[in-house]
Formats: structure tokens, C-alpha cells, sequence
């Protein structure tokens, strides 16, 4: 193709997602779309399955078995959320294998929220509140997103988000109505989840270059402000019905604009952890490797029989 | 050896009396595995009655770069719809 058929094909492919025309895989596409949403959906996936870790290691240790059933079927449900993704990208021409290869080399980047430790079970419950809530705000605004593949993955994780975060904001609610020292930890757990939550909408609108691209192509239907915004109106009367306060001594309500205006976000620790010195970044990278190297003869065992039952099919048929 | 294990495309049947519809694709090392592993992905919540799972191998889609020679002679056969034929409104039922 020319340039200036490239143009043209570029001109119309533009015109059909303004329209709200959805593409789909075998259409074509310029290669910038192609290769920012293998990038922004696998990045997706991988943030699904890196996620199962925190939430994994209370599984055995939920305090009852209601609690237990429920984060178990959570961290499946994460498990599903990735697989649906990370077939979406796999529509783009991209391997399952080198998906796994980039986020196992560190090519590939997961939402930072997830290098942060999980240390008490107060942890699980602000999670699924916080984390999950703001997961959910960006997930519903990708539902309309202009890739098919993406869209009708968006719109079944969003269908099974909402009992994620029920649950958390219940463990909350469960422990401030326990005794002091349960409250006590459901604030800590507020304390520490806090800012990275906040940290989940990423930089600031004047730090993210691609906002204007990501906007024409709806991988993007509204600012990472706009979204952070959205996210601390709805969040801070939440706490208020638990009874916890949000570490944020600049936290006010202006009625003018009805909305909560907050203090300073620390882009240093955001960026330090981008950039993997967060404090459990090794630690997961770590975990998933291992699983996937340990998984290796599994994988191999099962290629193998499933090869030989074929073969002794075909041999009966012959 | 290192063989990564084939694709397959899911089909959900949602309840009796509707068709399967495409559900989405996953990597399975042979048909049994796709269909547990269908079952676990895609029916956690009681979506589905009945699950096909074909290897995408051996669907064949049309090129979406066909696609006018394919649909567009559709477009100008309107004597194929209803609507196309003038009868008089006394006329009922038809
Ligand atoms: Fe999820
Ligand atoms: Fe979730």
C-alpha cells in the first residue's frame, strides 16, 4: 500500500469508530491501533492474574467459611478476567506464549496497586472495596470501547465485579462494627490502601501524553482526573457509613461543585513503583515465573497424551 | 518438545430453545480439557446449559476485505423484503 492509501484506509477506519462502528480482529487496522491495545490489554490480563497473589494469600486463612467461599470464588473470577483478555489480545496476532514472555521479562507493565503487601485480613475487605471499586470505574468506561473483542470482554467483567466489591465494603463493615481493635484494623487497612487506590486512575491529565489518542479510539471515554474524581465522591461517604476516616487531612467537601476536593498525591512512590521498587514487586514476578516454570511438565504431559490419544484414534479408524 | 496447546472458540448454549453463541476462546491441550476448562471460564454463574467447543483451526471466516463482494449485492434485492409489494390497506392479515 502507499502512503497515500494508507492515509485514506487510516481516514475511514477513523471515521467508523467516531460513527461507534466496533472493529473486530480480521478487519484492518493501522498498526498504532494493533499495537496500543495488544499493549493496553494485555496489560489488562496480566493486572487481572498478578492481582489473584494479594487476595491469594488469605484464601486459607479467611476467618470463616463464608469469607472463605466468597474470596475463593473472587480470585477465580480474577482468574477468568484474565483469561477473557488475554484471548482478546490474542485476536491481534500475539501469542499466549510471548504475552507471558513480557510480563515474565518485566517488558510488560501491571497495575502497580498489586506490588503493594497484603498484611492483615482487613487487607481483603479494602481491597475489594477500594481496589475493586476503583477497577470498576474504569472497566464500565471501557465497555463502549471501539475493539469488539475488548468491549464484550469488559461488559462480562463488569457483570462480576459488583459482588467484588460488595464483599469487601461487607468485611469493613463487619469489622467497624466489631470490637476497637477490629476497627482499628479496617482503618489501618484504609490508611495503607488509600493513596495507591488513588494512584490506580494514573497520572495526571497534563502527565499523560496519550489521552487524546486513547479518547479517539474510546479506550478512554473520560480523563484519568475525571475518572479519580468520580472515584472519591462516591468513596468518601462510604467510609463515613463505616466510620473510618480517610487519611487525607485536605480532604473537604466544597458544595459549589459537589464534589470532594483532596490533598496531593505522591507521583514519587507512583513512579518508583512503575518503575518496580515497590515493596512486593520481586515478590510477584517472582510467584508468577515460579508457577509458570513449575507448571512446565504439566503443560508438556498433557500435550503429549492428548497427541498420542489422537494418534490411537486414527490408528483404530485405519 | 515445546508445544503450546491449541485454541479453541467456545459456544453457549444460554438456556433450551435458544441457539449456541460464540462465548470467547481459550487454550486447552485437547477437547476434554477444553470443555472442563470452558465450563470453569465461562458458566461460573449458570450462563449456559450446553457447551460446544470447536479448535479454531477449522473455522473458516469470511475476509472482512470480501465483504462487498460478499453482502453488498444483498443491499439493492428490497423484493425480498415485505415491504417491497403495495397492497391496499383494506387487506387484511398479510
Ligand atoms: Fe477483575
Ligand atoms: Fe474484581
Amino acid at each position: 500500500m502507499s502512503e497515500k492509501e494508507v492515509k485514506n484506509m487510516e481516514e475511514i477506519f477513523e471515521a467508523r469508530i467516531a460513527r461507534d462502528e466496533k472493529i473486530e480482529p480480521k478487519d484492518w487496522m493501522p498498526e498504532k491501533y494493533r499495537k496500543t491495545h495488544i499493549r493496553q490489554i494485555s496489560q489488562h490480563a496480566h493486572s487481572e492474574v498478578v492481582g489473584m497473589l494479594p487476595e491469594g494469600n488469605w484464601i486459607t486463612r479467611a476467618p470463616s467459611l463464608r469469607r472463605k467461599a466468597a474470596l475463593l470464588a473472587k480470585v477465580q473470577d480474577e482468574a477468568g478476567h484474565g483469561l477473557y483478555l488475554y484471548s482478546a489480545t490474542e485476536t491481534l496476532g500475539i501469542s499466549r506464549e510471548e504475552l507471558y514472555d513480557q510480563l515474565h521479562s518485566g517488558k510488560a507493565k501491571y497495575s502497580s496497586i498489586f506490588n503493594y503487601p497484603s498484611i492483615t485480613w482487613a487487607d481483603i475487605g479494602a481491597i475489594g472495596w477500594l481496589v475493586d471499586g476503583a477497577a470498576i470505574i474504569n472497566q464500565v468506561a471501557l465497555c463502549g470501547t471501539s475493539f469488539g473483542p475488548y468491549a464484550r470482554a469488559m461488559v462480562r467483567i463488569c457483570k462480576e465485579e459488583s459482588f467484588h466489591q460488595r464483599q469487601g465494603y461487607e468485611i469493613m463493615l463487619t469489622l467497624c462494627n466489631g470490637t476497637p481493635e477490629q476497627k482499628e484494623m479496617a482503618q489501618d487497612a484504609l490508611n495503607r490502601w488509600w493513596w495507591p487506590s488513588l494512584m490506580m486512575f494514573g497520572p495526571r491529565d497534563e502527565d499523560s501524553p496519550h489521552t487524546a489518542q486513547s479518547m479517539k479510539w474510546k479506550l478512554k471515554r473520560k480523563t484519568n482526573d475525571e475518572l479519580r474524581q468520580q472515584f472519591v465522591d462516591q468513596t468518601v461517604p462510604q467510609a463515613d457509613i463505616l466510620g473510618i476516616t480517610i487519611p487525607d487531612p485536605d480532604m473537604t467537601y466544597n458544595p459549589e461543585t459537589g464534589h470532594y476536593e483532596f490533598g496531593e498525591i505522591d507521583w514519587d512512590e507512583f513512579w518508583q513503583v512503575v518503575k518496580g521498587h515497590g515493596p512486593c514487586n520481586k515478590e510477584r514476578m517472582e510467584a508468577r515465573v515460579g508457577a509458570w516454570e513449575r507448571g512446565s511438565w504439566v503443560r508438556e504431559a498433557a500435550m503429549s497424551y492428548a497427541e498420542k490419544q489422537e494418534k490411537k484414534k486414527i490408528a483404530k479408524a485405519s | 518438545m515445546k508445544k503450546e496447546w491449541p485454541l479453541w472458540e467456545v459456544f453457549v448454549r444460554s438456556k433450551n430453545g435458544l441457539e449456541h453463541r460464540h462465548f470467547g476462546s481459550l487454550h486447552a491441550a485437547d477437547a476434554e480439557m477444553a470443555l472442563e476448562n470452558a465450563r470453569d471460564v465461562y458458566t461460573r454463574r449458570n450462563e449456559g446449559v450446553s457447551i460446544w467447543v470447536v479448535e479454531s483451526k477449522y473455522i473458516t471466516a469470511s475476509n472482512p476485505e470480501d465483504h462487498g463482494e460478499l453482502f453488498e449485492p444483498a443491499q439493492d434485492k428490497v423484493y425480498r423484503h415485505p415491504t417491497f409489494y403495495n397492497l391496499p390497506d383494506e387487506v387484511k392479515h398479510m
